[in-house]
């Protein structure tokens, strides 16, 4: 017997559309799905109403085994701005990220990319990772990677036309290393490399760029570059979010940021949010609130590996 | 002495010293190195065997101690010169060593006492009848000389050197810089490895020493956080299953020490299903707990952020929760006297924020 | 006729699964997973046996799938333990190839007690006896290395994905996890079909030692792979005929020998990647190197002196850089060869064509000096070091660059003259 007995349902429907899932705790990561329902072409899925932010994160909380990672993240992501996510080492910045690619389970909460679930959305969606996400050894050159970004149009069973090329190589040309197409990659520089995965994420002509430390370990050319690009993305109309690691250029770079330390500390544009109390409140203290939290929570010091003790 | 007795002894011991050493393998991520060097030290007790035409342990140990060094430093040789990994370097190393043995022994040995099986997987049983003699006196069973050495010899490696072991297995920078050097160490755990592997060959053979040097400190790792307690225990756990295997093989007719090995890989899924900490029942409850946990904690926030006194239909979908886990976790709360029902909607009571603010506070949730 | 029909289903049994193997062996080693092939074949054993113990019989057919269901097995357990618990993955492999091992033992031992069991024709499977393939086991071990050449070559691409950027491609939507799966599955089936030939123990290496030679020649997939699986086959169509013909010689380890001595050599010479082409390479810039450092101290003599003319002694450039008299005439005579210097006894000096690439490369000497003072606003007494290793290194569009940049400047940090650009020294200084 319930104990509290649940009224019927007779506000407005102001949160959306429901979760396609409700039997489960948060959303299901996507890659568990069937190839066939990710590759639907974008006309199929209704456009997101006017006002619709590009990413709702509601009530996000990620844990990692029993430590947490991202706790009760409630933010949105308005569409057609540069983005910034900010906060100090393990402040979830990446897990964000990729939560909302559906590459890890959240523990509570829903995400919503253009008022849809992501893999409805997913066509929309372009992801550059971390440089060092990857082995740079691999025998393969740089626009067979970027043909990468495209085997989702080329499909199963195909191998990619020579429109896929050309596309690929155009995008080569607009992070300026068409040059570099052929090159094996364990041979280009660190900004080179850079480059290549954002000429991978535009062959995905997405809506929507989710991008983990674009900036970090290039050199002053390829910074501009890298800018002029995201500059003229917001002109075309396209929403970037990115993880930054620094906090000098954020605001000449930005438009809106998110300060994040396990909490959301503050979130919104530049001028009113990336100011002094915000970022003392996301980078000060030894000890953050959250590891508080948690400890009262565990009722112990956290302990996941044999302590030097004995 | 019985010769049961020999055998639950010789199996005890080899599985008291590989515990010892394998347990470090297993922290510094080294558990396939030492399946490597079981393999890769064939060929140098088959030089050793050639060399002085008999089974005398003492060139056989040496031959063993110097192709185990051999192998790590290919391995190392292959892994630094960055073409290849270091994966790769074991795969294409130890077989490499191994074939040679193996060919060795084939053409050159195959009519003598070397048998390839038993290098394999050993034979225990015979053992308690191989003894040493020095003139005319006989000193016992040649196995329990060799694997009581090897024991004495690894116990008094960890002992001696157990700081800068815990140290360099933990924190390997942090060794360097206190000035010991942690490569000098990973060769004489390596050596040690390799001896050990000798050592147990009659007794279990190459292949399942590995099982000996792996599975019970793995085991030993679920059980305890701290390192002295692993050890303890790898050793406890290995010695059981040997003993037991034993028990097992004469009841079954079938390879002891083949045996030995599947008594300790079903003590290993006991620990893991079983093992309250972390082993799978344990981390299900505890991140049963957690989720539990951490949905109260939202619901209260979610009231105390000012969102008080809302309907729960719309908290509930809020969440998207099912109506079951929601409503477990309202009943949670309520009977710990955080919340209370009113009549439009659900309220937070004092004792509510009070241990809302005890936990961390909480901050306001941000729109752009 | 007896012994020609056991050759030829001895070559074609290994060249299958030479072909099988470096083909998927090339996607282990890229994916780091070199030694999960260790562990499954260890793992294949019981299921070997107990596929015996069910049927009977040593058909192929059963064998090999009990050989596949363990594997499988073994897989999971792997996953499993790494997934649900903190032992990390070698452990985790290393438990699954030894507990599995030691059950297939104690089944092989207790087999061999039966009255029915004469299973040494089981224990070809621990190092592998090709001489023993019969027809049948050829047929199905060709069906399936066809079978995981053409799954390879249908997914090739979303495995190159799998291989590089999982995240990536998970994030595109493919179902990485299921073409994870899958090519776990093919790895059995590799493992599978060499289990005979090689035996449990070698089976890693009929996949990570073709891959690894394969990949010093050359940085394309595609090509990675076809190389590979032409090692596999090569080393195991030889290693299968000397062990078949040679008494007493296992063809396991006789296959893994020839494949580590195409490694070996793979290793030393493939050109770009080849420890001696790297170090011939060395040598070349060494070379090059010291070449440059003459002329430019040759030039610097006569910079400071009265006339260009005047012969320099070679006591007096050892001085500058200590260096040996052996080491001085080795570095002096290229440069005599190439007409840039002239010797006159003891003593040499620099030919017109000499001090046009010497002034070459004092220019960029002296012109990085310059762009790390201005640029850098580094102190003039701490560039010379850099600018020592830079001028070797400075392409001559680079230096145009810098002499735009810094706008055609004449003296450098120290009031030298930077040598201004000589018509002709340009092609003398493409040499080296």
């Amino acid at each position: 017997m319930a104990f509290f007995k649940l009224q019927p349902a007779a506000e407005p429907d102001i949160l959306g559309p429901m979760a396609d899932d409700p039997s489960t705790v948060g959303s299901k990561p996507g890659d568990e799905r069937e190839a066939r329902a990710e590759r639907e072409p974008r006309s199929e899925v209704p456009e997101p109403r006017p006002g619709v932010p590009a990413v709702e994160v509601h009530d996000l909380t990620v844990a990692y085994h029993t430590q947490p990672v991202l706790w009760d993240v409630d933010v949105d992501l308005p569409e057609g701005k540069l983005i910034a996510i900010v906060g100090p080492n393990g402040a979830g910045k990446s897990t964000l990220l990729k939560t909302v690619l559906g590459l890890v389970r959240p523990l509570t909460g829903r995400i919503r990319v253009f008022g849809e679930p992501y893999e409805r959305r997913r066509s929309w969606v372009g992801y550059v990772p971390q440089r060092e996400s990857v082995d740079w050894d691999f025998p393969t050159n740089a626009l067979d990677v970027v043909l990468m970004g495209l085997y989702g149009r080329v499909g199963w069973f195909r191998r990619p036309s020579r429109h896929h090329r050309e596309t690929a190589l155009a995008c080569l040309d607009k992070l300026g290393i068409l040059d570099l197409a052929g090159r094996q990659i364990s041979q280009l520089s660190g900004g080179q490399q850079q480059r290549v995965f954002l000429a991978r994420a535009l062959a995905q002509d997405a809506r929507l760029y989710l991008m983990d430390e674009p900036f970090a370990g290039v050199d002053a050319t390829t910074e501009r570059a890298i800018l002029t690009l995201l500059k003229e993305l917001r002109s075309s109309g396209k929403t970037v979010v990115a993880v930054h690691h620094d906090l000098q250029t954020v605001a000449e770079y930005f438009d809106h940021v998110v300060l994040l330390n396990m909490r959301l500390v503050a979130a919104g544009p530049i001028a009113t949010t990336f100011v002094e109390e915000n970022l003392q409140r996301t980078y000060g203290g030894r000890l953050t609130v959250l590891t508080q939290a948690t400890e009262a929570l565990l009722g112990r010091g956290a302990a996941a590996e044999p302590e030097a003790g004995g | 002495m019985s010769p049961t007795l020999v055998i639950l002894l010789v199996g005890s011991l080899v599985a008291a010293s590989c515990a010892l050493v394998g347990s470090f393998l297993v922290l510094r991520k080294l558990a396939l190195l030492g399946d490597a060097i079981s393999h890769s030290v064939l060929p140098g007790i088959a030089i050793a065997f050639f060399l002085t035409g008999d089974r005398a342990p003492l060139p056989m140990v040496l031959g063993a101690g110097a192709l185990g060094v051999l192998t790590v430093f290919l391995v190392e040789l292959f892994h630094r010169s960055r073409r290849l990994k270091e994966d790769a370097a074991i795969g294409v190393v130890f077989p490499a060593l191994f074939s040679l043995g193996v060919i060795l022994i084939s053409r050159y040995a195959a009519q003598v006492d070397l048998d390839l099986d038993c290098v394999l997987y050993g034979e225990i049983a015979y053992t308690p009848w191989d003894l040493v003699f020095w003139g005319s006196r006989s000193f016992g069973p040649k196995a329990l000389w060799v694997t009581g050495g090897v024991l004495a010899l690894n116990a008094l490696f960890v002992a001696t050197f157990y700081k800068e072991l815990k140290i360099s297995t933990f924190d390997p920078e942090l060794a360097g810089s206190l000035g010991f050097s942690p490569t000098l160490l990973h060769y004489a755990l390596m050596t040690a490895v390799s001896l050990t592997v000798v050592g147990s060959f009659e007794s279990v053979g190459a292949i399942l020493v590995v099982a000996m040097l792996v599975v019970p400190p793995a085991t030993a790792f679920l059980l305890t956080d701290r390192l002295s307690r692993m050890l303890i225990l790898a050793v406890a756990l290995g010695i059981v299953s040997a003993i037991s295997g034993y028990w097992l093989a004469r009841w079954w007719d079938c390879s002891i020490a083949g045996a030995m090995a599947v008594v300790a890989g079903t003590l290993f899924v006991l620990a893991l299903t079983l093992s309250p900490r972390y082993g799978l029942l344990g981390r299900l409850l505890t991140h049963r707990r957690l989720r539990e946990r951490l949905a109260g904690q939202l619901v209260l926030l979610h009231l105390q952020q000012g969102e008080a006194r809302l309907p729960v239909t719309l908290l509930e979908r809020r969440f998207g929760w099912s109506r079951g886990r929601f409503q477990r976790t309202l009943r949670r709360l309520a009977r710990a006297g955080w919340i209370e029902k009113g009549r439009d909607g659900l309220r937070l009571t004092t004792a509510g924020a009070d241990f809302l603010d005890s936990t961390g506070g909480s901050h306001l949730a941000h729109r752009l | 006729m007896e012994l020609s029909f056991t050759a030829r289903n001895v070559m074609l049994g290994a060249a299958l699964l030479g072909v099988a193997g470096g083909a998927m062996g090339s996607f282990t080693l890229l994916r780091r997973q070199s030694l999960l092939g260790d562990a499954l074949s260890h793992a294949a054993l019981p299921g070997i046996c107990f596929a015996f113990l069910l049927t009977g019989s040593k058909a192929p057919l059963p064998l090999f799938a009990g050989a596949l269901i363990a594997g499988l097995l073994g897989a999971l357990t792997m996953l499993a333990t790494v997934r649900w618990s903190r032992v990390k993955e070698d452990s985790a492999m290393g438990i699954v190839l030894s507990v599995f091992f030691g059950l297939g033992i104690v089944l092989l031992t207790y087999i061999q007690k039966l009255p029915t069991g004469n299973q040494s024709g089981l224990d070809k499977f621990l190092f592998g006896q090709a001489a023993t393939l019969v027809e049948e086991d050829v047929q199905v071990m060709a069906l399936l290395s066809v079978g995981v050449l053409a799954l390879l070559a249908l997914f090739y691409k979303e495995l190159k994905i799998l291989a590089f950027d999982r995240e990536y491609g998970a994030s595109l939507g493919l179902p990485m996890r299921s073409l994870e799966i899958l090519l776990t599955l093919l790895l059995v089936v590799v493992v599978v079909v060499g289990l005979q030939t090689v035996g449990v123990v070698l089976l890693v290496a009929t996949l990570i030692t073709p891959a690894a030679a394969a990949r010093q020649w050359t940085d394309r997939l595609g090509v990675m792979i076809l190389l590979s699986a032409a090692i596999g086959a090569g080393s195991g169509v030889l290693g299968a005929l000397v062990s078949a013909t040679v008494p007493r010689l296992p063809t396991g380890p006789v296959i893994v020998l020839f494949a580590s001595f195409v490694l070996v050599v793979s290793l030393f010479l493939a050109p770009r990647r080849g420890y001696l082409w790297a170090l011939a390479r060395e040598r070349r810039v060494e070379r090059r190197i010291r070449r440059e450092n003459l002329l430019k101290d040759l030039y610097r003599v006569g910079e400071g002196g009265e006339s260009w003319d005047r012969f320099v002694s070679l006591p007096q450039l050892m001085g500058l850089r200590g260096q040996s008299s052996a080491r001085l005439l080795r570095s002096a005579r290229p440069l005599l060869q190439d007409g840039l210097m002239q010797r006159q006894g003891d003593t040499v000096r620099l030919t017109d064509k000499g001090r046009r690439e010497a002034a070459g490369v004092v220019r960029k000497h002296r012109l990085w000096e310059l762009y790390l003072t201005r640029r850098l606003e580094l102190p003039s007494d701490h560039v010379h070091r850099d600018a020592e290793a830079m001028e070797h290194a400075l392409t001559d569009e680079a230096v145009t660059e810098l002499d735009a940049l810094l706008g055609h400047p004449e003296l450098d940090p120290h009031g030298r003259p930077i040598p201004p650009v000589v018509a002709g020294a340009a092609g003398e200084e493409a040499t080296a």
